[in-house]
Formats: C-alpha cells, sequence, structure tokens
C-alpha cells in the first residue's frame, strides 16, 4: 500500500471515492427536497428535514464535510501538478474538437459549485444551526409542532428566501445546472478511474452519468424555478 | 479527384536554435503546393528553399513516412498530427488545407518532452517508462513453439489493438494534463492480457506508473482527448485496465 496515495492513480481513486459519497448524499438531498413539491403546507418537508437531524445523519454529516474537503483538496493538488505538467503552452489549441467542455473543465466547474454552496451553506445550514442567532448575523428559525414534535420550520426559511428573492432563485438555479455539468462527466469518471470500465461499460455508464446529472440539475432545479413562477 | 494547387500558404513554424534557447514562432510563405503532397514533403519544399536562401532548414522528426514508426509528431493548427483522424502527420495531406491558409506548427509541449531543436523534442521519457518494465522477462532456452499457448481471439484482438501504439507521444501532447496514462496503459495492456505477460502484471504496473509520475508528467482526468487524437485509435479502456491492475497490485502489498 505503500505510496498509492501519492501516485497519480491513487490521487484519482481518492477522486473517486469522495466523488462517489458526495452523489450518494446528493441523492438523499434530492429526494427530502422534492417533498417541497409535493406538499404545500410544508410539513412533509420539516419532516424530512428533521429525520435529517438523527444522531447517525449527525455523524455521517461529518464524513461528508470530511468528503468535501478531500475532494476539493485532492481536485487542487491534481490541478496544479497538471499545469506544471505543460510549463510551455500552445499559442494555437483546438481542445473543443477531442473532449467535451465539462470534462476539459470539472476544476472551474467545481469552483463555481464550491462558491454556491458556501452561499447555500450560509443560507440554510448556518441558520438552522443556530450560528444565525448567536453572531447575529442571518436569521433565527422558527419551530412548528408536527405530531407533538417539536422542530425547526425549516420550510419557512426555504420558501421565504426563494419567495422574496429572484436573485437568490437564479443562484440555485445555476447551482444546479453547474452540478448536472460536473456529473456528466464526473459520474462515469469515477468508475473508470477505479478501473471499472471497458468499451461497453464506458458506453453503458456515459449514458446513465447524463441522465443522472439530468435528473439532478432537473431535480434541484424546479425547486428554485417553481417558487419564481409562483407554483410553490 | 485530382490533384489542384494551393497557391499560396503561410507557416507559423516554431523555432529554437537548442534545448536552451529561447524560441519563437517564425513566418514562411509556400508557393505552388500540390494537395496531393504530403504535409511532411510540403516542409521539404519549404526547407529546400530556405536551403537555397543560405538559411537553416526547419528541424522536424521523421522516418518511415507510412504512418507506423511513431517519429513524426507535430501539432498542426491545434491538433496533434494535424486536423485528420487516425493518421500520423506523415499520413495528413494538403488536401485537407485551403489556399491562402495560415497554418501554425508547433512542437509537442510537455515537461517530460523537452524542445531540441524547432519542432524536435526529446521523447527518452516513454523509453524510460518502457525500460521500468514494459516488457516480457524470458530466461534463455531453446526456442518455444509457436501457438503452442493456447489464448482466447477476443483476448489476442485486445492485446493487438493496444500494440498497435507506436510511441509519437500525441496522446501527452493533446491531453490538457500532459497525462501519459494512454501510452502506459497501451503497453501495459499488450502484454497484461497474454499469458506470457500476465506473470508480471502487478510488477509491470507500479513500475511503469512509478517512472511515469517521477518524470513529471500530468494525472489522467478523463477527458478522452488521447484516444480521439491517437493516430492508432487507442481507446482509454486501456486505462481502465491499468487503473485496475494497477490498484489490485498496490491492494496487494
Amino acid at each position: 500500500m505503500s505510496n498509492l496515495l501519492t501516485s497519480s492513480i491513487g490521487k484519482k481513486l481518492v477522486m473517486s471515492i469522495s466523488g462517489l459519497f458526495l452523489i450518494t448524499f446528493l441523492c438523499v438531498h434530492l429526494t427530502i427536497n422534492l417533498f417541497i413539491l409535493f406538499d404545500s403546507s410544508g410539513e412533509l418537508f420539516n419532516l424530512g428535514a428533521h429525520f435529517m437531524t438523527n444522531p447517525v445523519i449527525k455523524i455521517i454529516e461529518y464524513v461528508l464535510f470530511a468528503g468535501l474537503i478531500v475532494h476539493f483538496t485532492w481536485a487542487t493538488v491534481l490541478t496544479i501538478q497538471n499545469l506544471r505538467a505543460r510549463p510551455v503552452g500552445y499559442a494555437k489549441s483546438k481542445q473543443g474538437e477531442n473532449a467535451n467542455w465539462a470534462s476539459r473543465n470539472m476544476f472551474i466547474i467545481g469552483g463555481v459549485i464550491l462558491i454556491f454552496l458556501i452561499i447555500h451553506l450560509y443560507n440554510f445550514w448556518w441558520n438552522i444551526k443556530g450560528f444565525g442567532e448567536l453572531f447575529g448575523i442571518g436569521e433565527p428559525v422558527s419551530k412548528v409542532i408536527i405530531d407533538g414534535v417539536e422542530m425547526h420550520d425549516t420550510y419557512a426559511l426555504v420558501a421565504g428566501l426563494l419567495r422574496n428573492s429572484v436573485c437568490y432563485c437564479i443562484i440555485y438555479i445555476i447551482g444546479a445546472i453547474f452540478l448536472g455539468l460536473h456529473l456528466t462527466h464526473g459520474f462515469w469518471s469515477a468508475f473508470q478511474s477505479i478501473g471499472f470500465s471497458n468499451d461497453l461499460w464506458r458506453k453503458r455508464l456515459e449514458v446513465v452519468a447524463y441522465l443522472f446529472a439530468v435528473i439532478i440539475a432537473l431535480g434541484f432545479g424546479i425547486i428554485p424555478v417553481s417558487f419564481l413562477i409562483g407554483c410553490a | 479527384m485530382a490533384d489542384t494547387i494551393l497557391k499560396e500558404l503561410t507557416l507559423k513554424v516554431w523555432r529554437q536554435k537548442d534545448r536552451k534557447s529561447k524560441g519563437k514562432f517564425e513566418t514562411y510563405k509556400v508557393h505552388n503546393v500540390s494537395t496531393g503532397t504530403s504535409f511532411l514533403e510540403m516542409l521539404d519544399i519549404l526547407n529546400e528553399q530556405l536551403v537555397s536562401e543560405k538559411q537553416e532548414p526547419i528541424a522536424f522528426d521523421h522516418d518511415c513516412r507510412e504512418g507506423i514508426c511513431g517519429m513524426c509528431s507535430l501539432f498542426i493548427d491545434g491538433r496533434a498530427h494535424g486536423p485528420d483522424r487516425d493518421v500520423t502527420t506523415c499520413q495528413l495531406h494538403m488536401r485537407r488545407f485551403k489556399d491562402g491558409a495560415t497554418i501554425t506548427i508547433e512542437p509537442w509541449r510537455s515537461g517530460a518532452f523537452p524542445v531540441i531543436k524547432d519542432l524536435i523534442v526529446d521523447r527518452k521519457a516513454y523509453e524510460k517508462i518502457l525500460q521500468a518494465g514494459g516488457y516480457v522477462s524470458v530466461n534463455t532456452g531453446g526456442v518455444p513453439d509457436a501457438n503452442a499457448i493456447p489464448i482466447p481471439n477476443e483476448k489476442a484482438e485486445e492485446a493487438m489493438d493496444a500494440a498497435a501504439c507506436i510511441g509519437c507521444g500525441a496522446c501527452v501532447a493533446t491531453c490538457k494534463n500532459g497525462s501519459a496514462m494512454l501510452f502506459v496503459a497501451a503497453k501495459v495492456s499488450q502484454l497484461a492480457l497474454l499469458p506470457q505477460g500476465k506473470v508480471e502484471t502487478a510488477r509491470r504496473a507500479k513500475a511503469m506508473v512509478a517512472k511515469m509520475d517521477e518524470l513529471g508528467f500530468g494525472n489522467c482526468t478523463n477527458t478522452g482527448a488521447c484516444q480521439t487524437e491517437c493516430p492508432k485509435g487507442i481507446s482509454i479502456s486501456h486505462i481502465a485496465r491499468l487503473n485496475r491492475e494497477y490498484l489490485l497490485a498496490k491492494v496487494k502489498d
């Protein structure tokens, strides 16, 4: 196992595993988000959000942050090394003719997602965790009682933000689109990096990657869109 | 289609005296080039012209000129081996260019492939990777009977597809990361798929990847640009096999 993680393929393995882990989180996140669309009273979504505060999930939350940090750190190291591998660039380069845009710009797309994530965490996570009240930056989250259990009115927080701000709606739509773009390449690429691919499976995985990317982008994007057009 | 004549071409060519000098682009005009001329023949015409003008001819790599030796290189108009698919520069013909066109010609750009002179780069890094493990250890003795070991046809075909690699360096040149993974993957695959080479697969994958990393090639991000530009159309599925063989070998350590 010596020097596995410092080798080029080892670093790609780290990107792949952390990426796939983040993908599983996205699936859970999207499922709960879609509760917003199916219940305009917000009860279903609040229950979903409350479920995400159980002790097991709280531990996974730390693992998730670690996963994000690892994914971003390794991506930065890889990108710096890759830039160094070509100290003198080409005067004329037509990269668009041999590889698609998303695959060539994963670091930039990832950077946009990171900026979005910081805004997103400040909007919701920061306030739900009570940091808003504590530091006086942000806003306190009201409480509701559903089936005799007191919990955060997360629905009011989300709906309040997206109903009152076209700007935030657009930020969330952009976030969803960039996430989709990242996944068009990231999803199948993760399997390629761990060696689970051949001529047949690469085609299959690419199709699944595009489908998954569209589901994620549409799924997350439809929520701000429906608030924007007043359907939610 | 009958050949026609390209009346004038403008060439922007990278000139560099030696490894240490700073290079720059020089612009040259070439007149009356037949569309049936190969790209390298067009450069020969330009060099004749330069020699007759008492100028230093442009240095570029070439050997067989039939697309199998892997010597020719050149980054032509932003593409490795020029605009055609599945061909080396020597097999590229001037019919792919329009009369009056400006063509930019650059050497491979990679930290691991330093420019020696003009358009010639030092590709010894590839030899070093091969020396690290791109072979089958054979003990001396009598000549073994050919075809004595049964090999499934599809394995043989796949190994041959990988063995088509001519080591030209187009994959490194075109990769946005300057990664040599397609080359290393082809060299690992061609042996790993066959019984004679399978025995040493783990050692080979580890040694060749370690050497590749040491020489300063970039990391693969699976853009697939290499397989598009590879004159032999080698698939990135071989990279998946290399990843698999390497990771398995490392886990077993």
